[in-house]
């Protein structure tokens, strides 16, 4: 008796696991953009990273920039970075570094309703500058930081 | 899916708010191996990651595999009070996906 009640109750959460997937799934057709620009992250280098993402690879160093990460990084695979732009209509921000495997780690879409001021945490294969790439008013504009890595986070 | 992986604090301030999320997710590169078996491990990581305040669409996040395990992401909004609504959404390159929603405090 009590092994047919366990198989039933499994088969109920299996049942309500699927329809919560199900309706999470069409919520999300709607709310996440299909717009993942896949090129730009399979790039090998900064410069094809760069075109496959913002069309043109001329970019221009800019003062206005800022970026913010440790001098040196114990754990490679744990990078907090942080940029910072004072570009007037800064549109997106993106991070790259040039000695990971594919260097673009991630991309911003920045709006009017968000200051220009990103952070998040990225993996680095070996000591490397970080590269800010930042679309502001038509421009990209870039700043870098060296980081110093002891032990690199890109596995393999 | 029923497992919730996504954390999110915001607060106010001065019209302004903080925002700060991370998402307990693997983020494998598909370049790892595992040790034990040898095999290559998978790829699987979040791809984009889309940020909603009262609505209106604010951050979108373009994700590759190099993004740290467990992601975090903080940023600023303008013209946000107490109160209001901050939506945030994820999906990753095998389809799996989360919505989660918070107020402003």
């Amino acid at each position: 008796m009590k092994q047919t009640r366990r198989t039933f109750l499994q088969a109920g959460m299996a049942a309500g696991t699927v329809a919560v997937a199900a309706s999470a799934g069409l919520l999300s057709a709607r709310s996440v953009l299909a717009a993942w620009p896949k090129p730009a992250f399979e790039a090998k280098s900064v410069t094809d990273a760069i075109k496959a993402l913002a069309g043109n690879s001329s970019t221009v160093d800019s003062a206005d920039i800022v970026v913010e990460a440790p001098d040196i990084a114990e754990n490679g695979a744990v990078v907090s970075v942080t940029v910072k732009s004072k570009a007037a209509k800064t549109e997106q921000i993106s991070v790259l570094v040039p000695e990971n495997p594919s260097p673009l780690c991630a991309s911003y879409i920045m709006t009017d309703g968000t200051e220009s001021f990103v952070t998040g945490r990225i993996k680095m294969r070996k000591t490397s500058d970080v590269i800010a790439v930042v679309k502001a008013d038509g421009k990209l504009l870039t700043a870098k930081k060296p980081v110093k890595v002891t032990l690199g986070g890109c596995g393999g | 899916m029923a497992k919730k992986q996504m954390k999110i604090r915001a607060w106010a301030e001065d019209g302004k708010a903080t925002v700060k999320a991370i998402v307990f997710h693997p983020m494998e590169t598909g370049a790892r191996k595992d040790k034990a078996s040898g095999q290559i491990i998978p790829a699987h990581y979040i791809t984009e990651m889309k940020c909603e305040h009262n609505g209106k669409t604010v951050l979108t996040c373009l994700w590759g595999p190099g993004v740290s395990k467990n992601p975090f992401l903080s940023f600023r909004l303008n013209n946000a009070k107490t109160g209001d609504m901050l939506k945030m959404s994820w999906v990753d390159n095998k389809g799996e996906t989360e919505i989660a929603e918070e107020q402003i405090k």
